[in-house]
């Protein structure tokens, strides 16, 4: 019961700062945002090309987005001495870390999935895809935040850890990536989407299981 | 009454031993200075008595029983004040001492506890005030309020004393004889003194590994 309050509380802390730092928390949606509104720029404004690349573009804008913003789930903690006192609270540190992993999703993750209809809207996607994409990034983006979460534990006072943080994660998305578009273009198509719906749901399990252990296992070796 | 003893620790750090076959014993009243210079392992003894880290070898125990067999209880009865103050500037005072007192007390007085440690570390007015307006000395102040929110018996405390004014010294010297008066247990490492009265004082120069 305790160790519930006191997951809740971290996982309140970690809110309370990201709205304290205001434009901080924002950068990764913003980055989303801005990121798919070149596509038409690029690509050109016809609606046949646009509405075939959108789930494609959406979701590798929203891994982008997701791991912009993974650098500092731990990074701050670290540096100014908060992570120790983490490690030496009474709630477990898988616990702490679930608590941060959390966090991290309600203030990235979350906005990701409120923007992303209205931008599969600017890129003609065709209407019957709409629920697959906000039920797969529902699915996919805690998922992003667990996967992100070992290797941001992992370069830890690495220096340049940010270029090392996306060479550690990004093929580590590459399902998240491969299942997430292929539910969407499942429903375009008039294909099952359940199917896709369901690797993502098991991915998100297993994650949901290993990842505090091998993140917490992580930042214990970055202590030491 | 409570008893923390380390039996033949040894440390080592990237690969150069640090400090080697080191026993100490502190008992519920006492208090432990570590000294030594710059690099002799004050620090990393600290650490390893908080359990960040693991011992190259040896044991720590707690009243007969291996520190390792049960970590968790170990944490719950420790408060480590570390080199950094781990103090978040977009954060008030109150908010960064309400969250360590929830954290590890859980609910209830933790407002009032909050805002005696301020009284006790003589940073009540700046209670409401974020911390990125802090001094270094202020943050320090903020930092040592921690060892007031939630009562643990074993404080363990590196260099407290860096950054304070004569007054935040004066408080401290008497929050740690109150502490050893009700039976706490104090480890600090120091540069110079005075320690406090009737102090253990270990050098870790004596201890360090004459292979190096």
């Amino acid at each position: 019961m305790t160790a519930m309050k006191a997951f809740w509380r971290t996982v309140g802390r970690d809110l309370q700062l990201a709205l304290r730092q205001g434009m901080d928390s924002f950068t990764a949606v913003v980055f989303f945002v801005l990121a798919v509104v070149l596509f038409p720029f690029g690509v050109g404004p016809e609606p046949a090309v646009l509405a075939r690349i959108a789930p494609g573009v959406i979701w590798v804008a929203a891994l982008l987005a997701s791991m912009l913003s993974l650098e500092r789930l731990f990074q701050l903690d670290y540096e100014d001495g908060s992570l120790e006192l983490l490690a030496l609270a009474p709630l477990p540190l898988e616990a702490a870390v679930g608590a941060k992993i959390t966090a991290h999703w309600l203030t990235t993750g979350l906005p990701l999935i409120v923007a992303a209809p209205v931008l599969a809207v600017l890129l003609q996607m065709d209407a019957a895809g709409f629920v697959a994409l906000v039920a797969a990034l529902a699915l996919g983006t805690p998922l992003l935040s667990l996967i992100g979460a070992i290797g941001a534990a992992l370069v830890l006072g690495a220096r340049r850890g940010g270029v090392l943080l996306s060479l550690l994660v990004l093929p580590l998305y590459i399902p998240v990536l491969i299942f997430g578009v292929a539910a969407v273009d499942a429903a375009v198509f008039g294909f099952a989407v359940r199917p896709h719906l369901m690797v993502l749901s098991g991915l998100l399990l297993a994650a949901l299981v290993l990842v505090p252990w091998v993140t917490a296992a992580a930042l214990r070796q970055a202590l030491e | 009454m409570s008893a923390f003893e380390g039996e033949a620790l040894s440390c080592a750090r990237g690969g150069r031993v640090v400090f080697s076959r080191l026993d100490f014993r502190v008992r519920g009243g006492e208090a432990l200075v570590l000294v030594g210079p710059n690099g002799s392992g004050k620090s990393s003894l600290l650490r390893l008595m908080a359990g960040l880290s693991a011992a190259a070898s040896g044991r720590l125990r707690w009243n007969g029983e291996a520190v390792a067999a049960d970590p968790t209880a170990h944490r719950r009865r420790l408060h480590y004040v570390g080199h950094l103050d781990a103090v978040k500037p977009a954060l008030d005072a109150r908010e960064i001492l309400l969250f360590t007192a929830r954290l590890r007390a859980g609910g209830g007085k933790a407002r009032a506890a909050v805002s005696a440690a301020l009284e006790t570390m003589g940073i009540a007015h700046l209670g409401d005030v974020p911390t990125r307006y802090f001094s270094a000395g202020q943050r320090r102040r903020l930092a040592l309020a921690r060892l007031f929110v939630a009562p643990a018996p074993l404080w363990l405390l590196d260099e407290p004393r860096t950054a304070l004014d004569a007054e935040a010294v004066a408080r401290l010297d008497n929050a740690i004889a109150a502490h050893r008066h009700g039976g706490g247990l104090v480890v600090a490492a120091m540069h110079g003194g005075p320690y406090p009265p009737e102090a253990t004082v270990v050098d870790l120069a004596a201890f360090s590994s004459p292979l190096q």
